[in-house]
């Protein structure tokens, strides 16, 4: 018990437990089913929240493209749910029967080949992992090996999501168009639409989440972490002594990209369909403010981040669906321009010494060094006007 | 098909290749000020061009109320009022926005995303959500058509040569000026510039407001061929960077070269493809060659 207590406080467990209440106990009693099932869309944006903040917080490295990772996950799991979805039987009006609807109003004859492999559930569930952190890795490695960073590499991700929606429009018999895939309903005969299935959907999603929280929390609290972390802020010094930067960073960017395509999945799972509206830019820069607004050093604050301004999201666009730009606006400019630590900076900046004061005086003067994990006093230290 | 059918094709293939290197050099060139001089991320760079065009817009809609002869002077006096109107648009979020987050490069990003969210939502609830397109001067509209079977838009050659002229006046101004002296004193290096007495400040703010006055005259130009609505902007804002970052930031010229690069690429596999396979072409020949080749292809020689 005791070891586990200290397990807790060296990897500040007390936060993450305080999530998994939150998201197994409290939610799931206090909303009903279909709201319930929202909170679950909104946590599988999460996964590329969290994975923003190794890849962005950690590792300095804005990527503007995650709905690739996002929608490469979720295509994965949406091209074996709509195969297995369009049996001969039930597609037997078709022309072609046993082959997904919008190949055949588009007038292709055969399943093309690259969606072989997703007519098995384990080799969908390998895809989803692999060839997200496959692109990541193609991407990353040629771009950190020639030391490319920061602004630079924002435009690319940027482009290639650009290129991938455009892709996944134009290729309308392969992919389903600017429609997307939809009537995704069964996993091996499982009706993932009714309410014990979006129950289970939701707690897979929950845990998920919170392995991959811990396993991120244990690798910043690792060798690696403290690299990433000196890397960003002084990337040269680093350098000289005998790291090889590029091999962090593609390691970190590889896994963000492996979260965001299980969050993709799950997303899909819990949704029942993907398109391309979430993979563009728009959506990918979204991902950003989730991780922003939570805190982009807290990986627990950025759960809460993507959970509060999806919420928002929902509430404006059911009351007051012209404000909601407005209020996206401000959150934007408010979040860089006063508090660039998000909500995990004002936690740490205003309640936790509060709190302090309040119940233990004698620690007032003592300045807790272990409170702010690597959080920077002043942003952007190691980014120089001149190095862009 | 007799030899003189092809060369017109040909012609009209280049002049349309031509026209949408216009058009991504004029996009390009305020970013490449303000992205490629300052570092600047400016998201909203899209935003500022559809202030212009909105600002033709508006001139048009005024030429029409207060006497029909005036449709056919207004739209010279309309682009100017689009650089300026820009230029203190682009004024005012430098002092308001931008110079906060000099040291922060990625964080302006942010912010200049939500500006532009905050504009389009601006222009739907303001001037109104459907697309609007100015009444044009009839000396714009129409083709000229030197032979048989030959036909160049007019308004494409009109880009073209606001284009030329622009393109002209930002590098004589870069590199004959006090303002392109101090401007590349200021890039080179900061604390020497402030050093030797240029304010870098002020600097930094008329550079920024200048690119976004550029901003506004590709908006103003681009109502000659298209449509504006709210969102417009926003359609030419990734095009603009991957120009401006494949040309080599640092480089105008650079600029200049890689929208010419991309411009024919996408016109030439556009006439053998689809529409949207050339622009995935394109898109993924700029990603790979930037891949192989981050410092774009004129890339300055600073030791970094």
């Amino acid at each position: 018990m005791n070891t586990l207590i200290k397990l807790i406080k060296r990897y500040q467990g007390g936060s993450i437990l305080l999530l998994t209440v939150l998201l197994a106990l409290v939610l799931p009693l206090a909303l009903d089913i279909f709201r319930l099932n929202l909170v679950g869309k909104y946590l599988s944006y999460g996964f590329v929240a969290i994975g923003l903040v190794m890849l962005w917080g950690y590792g300095g490295i804005l990527s503007l493209g995650q709905g690739v990772f996002f929608g490469l996950g979720g295509y994965a799991m949406a091209m074996f749910m709509k195969l297995e979805a369009s049996d001969p039987i039930t597609t037997k009006i078709q022309s072609t029967p046993g082959i997904p609807d919008f190949m055949d109003w588009n007038q292709i004859t055969e399943l093309p080949a690259f969606w072989l492999p997703f007519k098995s559930l384990p080799l969908t569930i390998i895809a989803i992992i692999a060839v997200p952190v496959a692109l990541a890795w193609l991407l990353s490695f040629s771009m950190f090996k020639r030391r490319v960073g920061g602004v630079y590499f924002a435009v690319i991700t940027q482009a290639v999501a650009l290129i991938l929606t455009v892709a996944i429009i134009g290729q309308q018999g392969f992919t389903g168009g600017v429609n997307g895939m939809t009537d995704l309903k069964t996993i091996w005969g499982w009706d993932t639409r009714d309410d014990s299935a979006k129950y289970i959907l939701y707690y897979l999603c929950v845990a998920l989440l919170i392995f991959s929280i811990v396993i991120c929390r244990w690798i910043q609290k690792g060798k690696v972490g403290t690299l990433l972390l000196a890397m960003r802020d002084k990337e040269d010094r680093v350098r000289f002594s005998g790291y090889d930067v590029a091999d962090f960073r593609i390691f970190v960017f590889c896994l963000a990209a492996a979260m965001s395509g299980v969050g993709g999945a799950m997303f899909t799972l819990q949704v029942g369909f993907m398109s391309p509206s979430f993979v563009g830019i728009v959506p990918s820069i979204e991902m950003v403010i989730y991780a922003a607004v939570g805190g982009r050093m807290s990986l627990v604050g950025a759960v809460y981040g993507t959970l509060l301004i999806n919420a928002g999201k929902t509430f404006f666009s059911e009351s007051f669906p012209d404000m909601w730009l407005f209020f996206m606006a401000a959150v934007f400019i408010l979040v860089t321009m006063v508090f660039p630590m998000g909500l995990a900076g004002l936690w740490e900046s205003h309640v936790v010494p509060a709190w302090k004061r309040l119940f233990s005086p004698s620690l007032d003067k003592k300045t807790d060094l272990n409170s702010v994990s690597g959080m920077p006093t002043k942003l952007g230290t190691g980014v120089s006007h001149e190095s862009i | 098909m007799s030899f003189d059918d092809l060369l017109n094709i040909v012609i009209m293939q280049g002049f349309a290749g031509l026209s949408l290197f216009a058009v991504l050099l004029l996009m390009g060139l305020g970013l490449a000020i303000i992205f490629g001089q300052m570092g600047v991320i400016n998201l909203a760079h899209g935003e500022f061009m559809t202030i212009g065009a909105y600002t033709v817009y508006l001139g048009s809609t005024l030429a029409e109320f207060i006497s029909p002869n005036w449709v056919n002077t207004y739209f010279p006096f309309a682009i100017v009022a689009a650089f300026l109107i820009a230029f203190f648009a682009g004024w005012l979020v430098e002092w308001g926005l931008i110079r906060h987050l000099y040291q922060r490069p990625l964080d302006t990003l942010l912010a200049t995303w939500g500006l532009s969210l905050g504009l389009q939502q601006a222009f739907r609830t303001f001037i109104g959500p459907k697309e609007v397109s100015p009444t044009l001067p009839d000396w714009i509209m129409g083709s000229w058509a030197p032979s048989e079977g030959l036909d160049i838009p007019i308004n494409g050659m009109f880009v073209l040569a606001l284009t030329l002229f622009v393109t002209g006046a930002v590098l004589l101004a870069l590199h004959r000026s006090r303002w392109g002296l101090r401007v590349r004193s200021t890039v080179s290096n900061r604390a020497m510039a402030n050093a030797v007495g240029i304010n870098t400040q002020r600097t930094d703010r008329l550079t920024f407001s200048i690119g976004c006055g550029i901003a506004g005259v590709a908006g103003a130009a681009f109502t000659t061929i298209g449509s504006t609505g709210p969102t417009s902007g926003s359609l030419y804002i990734v095009d603009a960077f991957l120009v401006v970052t494949f040309g080599g930031a640092a480089s105008l010229l650079g600029t200049v070269v890689s929208a010419f690069g991309i411009a024919q690429t996408q016109s030439i596999t556009e006439f053998f493809l689809s529409g949207s396979m050339a622009k995935m072409i394109t898109l993924s020949v700029v990603v790979l060659v930037l891949m192989l080749r981050p410092q774009g292809l004129f890339a300055s020689k600073i030791r970094r």
